[in-house]
C-alpha cells in the first residue's frame, strides 16, 4: 500500500473516531450489548431508548448505516478499508452498530446487484434510514433444505398477481413492514426456472403471521401465510419483481452466498466484540481444560476472521463461488463451539434464563444451535463443497 | 495492510516454483535421497541457488534476490507440496534473517557457498529460553560446552548458529561446523532428512563469532525464529495441500463395492471438512508472511497463529490421507507415508501446536 493511502486512512480513522466519540449517545456505548440492543428500524419498531434512535438517525444522515453502499442510495460510499476502520473504531469505543436489518444484509445487496435504477432509488434509502423493516420469505413448510421446491404460487391476473401459500422460518415476519419472497410464477417450468423474487407489502390483505416459539424461549421466526394476496405488478411504476420474472433463483443464489458469508462471520457481536479468551481471562478462569479449549477456539477464531477478510478480497477479484459454503460451515460450527465453551465456563450461573453475570447467555447459547441449520445446514454446505468444489462424483 | 490475496508477482513466483519442483523434485526424489542416505539432493539445492532462492532474504548488494518473507513462504509452501528436502529453511530463511538482523554479511548464503544449521533445542521440546549450553569467557573469547539436539541440516552444514548462555545472558554464535571440539552425530528421524545431535566440548569462539550483541542473542534470533516458524508453517500448508490432492484424486478413481469410493457421503463430508481446514490455515499462513514483511515487530501473534494452525491441519490431512487410502496408505511403497512422517517432524520443529497456541493466548491476554 502506498504511503499516501496509509496517510489518508490514518486521517480517516482519526476523523471518524472523533465523530463517533462526539456523536454516540451514552445509552448505546461503554457496555456489553445483548440482543435487546439491536436496532432493527421499521414503521413499528419501538426504540430501546432515545439514544438508540438518535444514533441511528445521526449515522443515517452520514450514510453510515450502510457504510459501503453508494451515496446516491443512502450509503456512505466507503471503501472496504474505510468500512473496516469504521467498525474497528466502533468496537474500540464500545459503541453499538446503528442499524441491523434484513434490508441491509440481504435485500439491499440483491437490489444493488439485480434491481432497476428506480427500485434502488426508492427502496435503498428507506432501508438506510431505518424506515422500512424487511423480512425474508424463502423456506416453506416441509421443504427443509430443498429450497427450490417452492410451492407458494402467484397466479398471473394481468396487472397483478394473486399469491397463495405459506412460508416458514421467516425471521421477525410479525414485526416486518415488507417481505422479499421466492414465489413460483411458472408452475410448468423446471423447479429452478419458474421462481420469481417478489416484493410484497406485509399490510396487504390476506397476509398473516404466526410466531414459532423456539427452544431458546424466544420467537424470532414465524410462519407467514398468503391467502389470495393481491400483489400489483408495479407499485407506481416500480416493478414488484427483482431481476427477471421466473429468474428469481439467480437472485436467491446470489443472496444465499451473501447470507452464508454473513452468518459465517457472525457471533463475535454477542460477546460485545470481545474474544472468548478475553471474556474468560476477565472472569479469572483457571480450569486447565476450559483454558485449553479456549486457546484452540481463539486460534481458530482469529484464523477464521482472517479467512473472511481474504474471501472478501477474493470476491472483489471475481468471486469465490461455491467455496463460500466453507465460510458458512466453519463459521457457524465455530460459533456453536464458542457458546458451548462460554456455558461451561459460566457454570450454574450461566444456566439461568437471565443472569446478572452473563446476561442472556443461556437463550443465546440455545439460539446458536440454529446457526448450522438456517441458510443451509452444515451438511448441505459439505455437500456443496464436496460436489461443486472438490468435484467428487455423485452416486 | 496489503490484502490476503496473492499479487501478480506472487502468482508468477508460485507458478515458476511449482513448475520447477514438479519436474526436478517430486516425492520420488525424497525416496531416492533416503535410499542414498543423504538428507537432500545437492543438485536440486544448486539449482535453487541458481534461481535466487537461497538469497530470497539476502540484500541485493550481497548477491541476494531480497524478495521478502511472503515470497520465502511461497517457496517453502511449494516445497512442502512434494516434500522437497533442502537447506532452504535453516539457511535461506533462518540464518539469512539472523545475519541480516545483526548487520552481518550473508553473501555466502546467497551464493550457495555456505549451508547453515540452527542449534537451539536441548531437550525434546522447543524451549529457547531454557538454553543451558554454556559460553564461558576465555581470554578474549569464549569456550562453549554443552549439547544440542534436533539440529536440521546438522550433518551437512558448513556453519552452525548456536544459542549459548554467557555470563551476560543468551548469546548467538556463528561457528564453523568443523570447529575443534564440536562433534556431530546423525539423528535418525522418521522423515529421513538431515538432523543431528551436536556436542560442544570447549569449542573456542571469538568476539567476531558473536551474532549481534553478547547477552542479546535473541535480538537476532527472535526475528530469525519467527521467519523460520512462518516458513515451516508454509511448508506444512503445502504438505497438507499435497496430501489432500493425492487423497481426492484417489477418491475419484478407487473402486469398492462396484463404485468409486468418492461417491460415499461419509468420505465426501470428511474431505469437505479438510478442505475447510486447509482454507482457514491458508489465511493464517498468508497473514504471517504479510506481517513479517510489513510490521515485523508485531508479527509474533500472526506467526504463532500460522504455526499452530498449520501443524494441526497437516496432522489432519495426513491422518485422513492414510485412512482414506486404506491399506495401500500404510505401505512404504506408496508416498502418503512420507507426508505423514514429515508432517509430524515439521509440526514439532520450532515449537509445536501447544507452544504456539499458548503464545497466541498470551498475546491475547488470556493467560499470564
Amino acid at each position: 500500500m502506498a504511503d499516501g493511502d496509509k496517510q489518508a486512512l490514518a486521517e480517516f480513522r482519526a476523523e471518524i473516531a472523533d465523530w463517533i466519540d462526539r456523536t454516540a449517545p451514552p445509552e448505546i456505548r461503554d457496555r456489553d450489548f445483548s440482543e435487546d440492543d439491536i436496532c432493527w428500524g421499521g414503521k413499528r419498531f419501538v426504540f430501546a431508548s432515545d439514544g438508540q434512535k438518535a444514533w441511528m438517525e445521526a449515522c443515517a444522515e452520514r450514510g453510515l448505516t450502510a457504510p459501503m453502499w453508494p451515496t446516491e442510495y443512502g450509503g456512505a460510499g466507503l471503501t472496504r478499508a474505510q468500512d473496516k476502520i469504521f467498525k474497528e473504531e466502533l468496537d474500540r469505543l464500545r459503541v453499538k452498530k446503528p442499524l441491523d436489518s434484513f434490508g441491509l444484509w440481504m435485500l439491499g445487496p440483491a437490489l444493488l446487484a439485480f434491481g432497476t435504477e428506480d427500485q434502488k432509488k426508492h427502496f435503498l434509502p428507506q432501508i438506510t434510514r431505518g424506515e422500512i423493516r424487511w423480512c425474508q420469505g424463502y423456506s416453506e413448510p416441509g421443504a427443509g433444505s430443498d429450497l427450490a421446491s417452492v410451492q407458494t404460487w402467484a397466479e398471473d391476473k394481468g396487472d397483478h398477481w394473486v399469491v397463495n401459500g405459506s412460508k416458514i422460518w421467516t425471521s421477525y415476519a410479525d414485526k416486518a413492514d415488507w417481505i422479499f419472497a421466492l414465489i413460483r410464477t411458472d408452475r410448468d417450468a423446471p423447479k429452478h426456472k419458474g421462481i420469481s423474487f417478489m416484493l410484497i407489502d406485509m399490510e396487504s390483505e390476506g397476509v398473516s403471521t404466526k410466531p414459532i416459539k423456539l427452544i431458546s424461549g424466544k420467537s424470532p421466526f414465524c410462519e407467514t401465510f398468503f391467502t389470495n394476496v393481491k400483489v400489483p405488478k408495479d407499485y407506481d411504476g416500480l416493478s414488484s419483481i427483482v431481476g427477471e420474472e421466473n429468474r428469481g433463483w439467480d437472485v436467491a443464489k446470489h443472496l444465499l452466498t451473501h447470507e452464508r458469508e454473513m452468518i459465517g462471520g457472525g457471533g463475535s457481536g454477542l460477546t460485545g466484540g470481545r474474544s472468548v479468551g478475553t471474556v474468560l481471562a476477565d472472569e479469572g478462569q483457571s480450569d486447565p481444560v476450559i483454558l485449553s479449549r479456549a486457546m484452540k477456539l481463539e486460534v481458530d477464531s482469529i484464523a477464521m476472521a482472517l479467512t473472511l477478510d481474504r474471501y472478501k478480497d477474493l470476491a472483489k477479484q471475481g468471486g469465490v463461488g461455491n467455496a463460500s459454503a466453507m465460510l458458512k460451515y466453519y463459521g457457524t460450527e465455530l460459533n456453536k463451539d464458542r457458546f458451548e465453551l462460554l456455558m461451561s465456563a459460566g457454570g450454574s450461573e450461566a444456566l439461568k434464563w437471565e443472569s446478572d453475570a452473563h446476561g442472556t447467555l443461556a437463550p443465546e447459547w440455545l439460539r446458536t444451535k440454529a446457526n448450522s441449520i438456517e441458510g443451509g445446514t452444515s451438511e448441505v454446505m459439505l455437500e456443496i463443497l464436496s460436489k461443486r468444489v472438490l468435484e467428487l462424483p455423485a452416486r | 495492510m496489503t490484502t490476503l490475496v496473492a499479487t501478480e508477482d506472487e502468482v508468477m513466483l508460485r507458478d515458476a516454483a511449482h513448475g520447477y519442483l514438479d519436474g526436478a523434485a517430486p516425492v520420488r526424489n525424497l525416496r531416492e535421497n533416503r535410499e542414498a542416505g543423504r538428507g537432500f539432493d545437492p543438485k536440486v539445492w544448486a539449482e535453487m541457488v541458481e534461481m535466487g532462492w537461497a538469497g530470497v532474504l539476502v540484500p541485493e548488494d550481497q548477491g541476494g534476490s531480497d524478495m521478502g518473507f511472503a515470497a520465502a513462504n511461497i517457496l517453502a509452501e511449494e516445497m512442502g507440496r512434494t516434500l522437497v528436502s533442502s537447506p532452504f529453511l535453516s539457511t535461506a530463511v533462518i540464518a539469512a534473517t539472523a545475519l541480516r538482523k545483526a548487520g552481518r554479511d550473508a553473501s555466502r548464503i546467497a551464493s550457495g557457498e555456505a549451508i547453515y544449521a540452527l542449534a537451539v533445542d536441548e531437550g525434546p521440546k522447543f524451549d529457547p529460553d531454557g538454553c543451558a549450553l554454556r559460553a564461558e569467557a576465555a581470554g578474549n573469547g569464549f569456550k562453549l560446552s554443552g549439547a544440542k539436539t534436533f539440529v536440521a541440516e546438522g550433518m551437512s552444514a558448513d556453519r552452525v548458529l548456536v544459542l549459548a548462555r554467557a555470563h551476560a545472558g543468551l548469546t548467538l554464535f556463528d561457528l564453523d561446523a568443523r570447529a575443534a571440539g564440536l562433534s556431530r552425530e546423525k539423528m535418525d528421524l522418521v522423515d529421513s532428512r538431515d538432523h543431528a545431535d551436536l556436542t560442544f566440548d570447549d569449542v573456542e569462539a571469538t568476539g567476531e563469532d558473536v551474532v549481534g550483541e553478547v547477552g542479546d542473542g535473541m535480538g537476532a534470533l527472535a526475528p530469525a525464529l519467527r521467519a523460520g516458524q512462518a516458513a515451516v508453517s508454509a511448508e506444512l500448508l503445502g504438505l497438507s495441500a499435497g496430501a489432500f490432492g493425492m487423497t481426492t484424486d484417489y477418491l475419484k478413481e478407487r473402486k469398492q463395492f462396484g463404485v468409486v469410493i468418492g461417491t460415499f457421503q461419509a468420505l465426501q463430508h470428511r474431505a469437505a471438512h479438510l478442505f475447510s481446514e486447509i482454507e482457514v490455515t491458508t489465511s493464517a499462513v498468508m497473514n504471517a508472511g504479510r506481517m513479517l514483511d510489513e510490521a515485523p515487530d508485531e508479527a509474533e501473534l500472526a506467526v504463532s497463529l500460522a504455526k499452530a494452525r498449520a501443524s494441526e491441519t497437516a496432522g489432519l490431512a495426513v491422518r485422513e490421507g492414510v485412512q482414506m487410502h486404506g491399506g495401500i496408505g500404510m505401505t512404504d511403497e506408496y508416498d502418503m507415508g512420507f507426508y505423514m512422517k514429515r508432517a509430524r517432524v515439521a509440526a514439532e520443529w520450532l515449537g509445536d501446536y501447544g507452544y504456539h497456541a499458548a503464545r497466541v493466548a498470551r498475546a491475547r491476554g488470556m493467560v499470564a
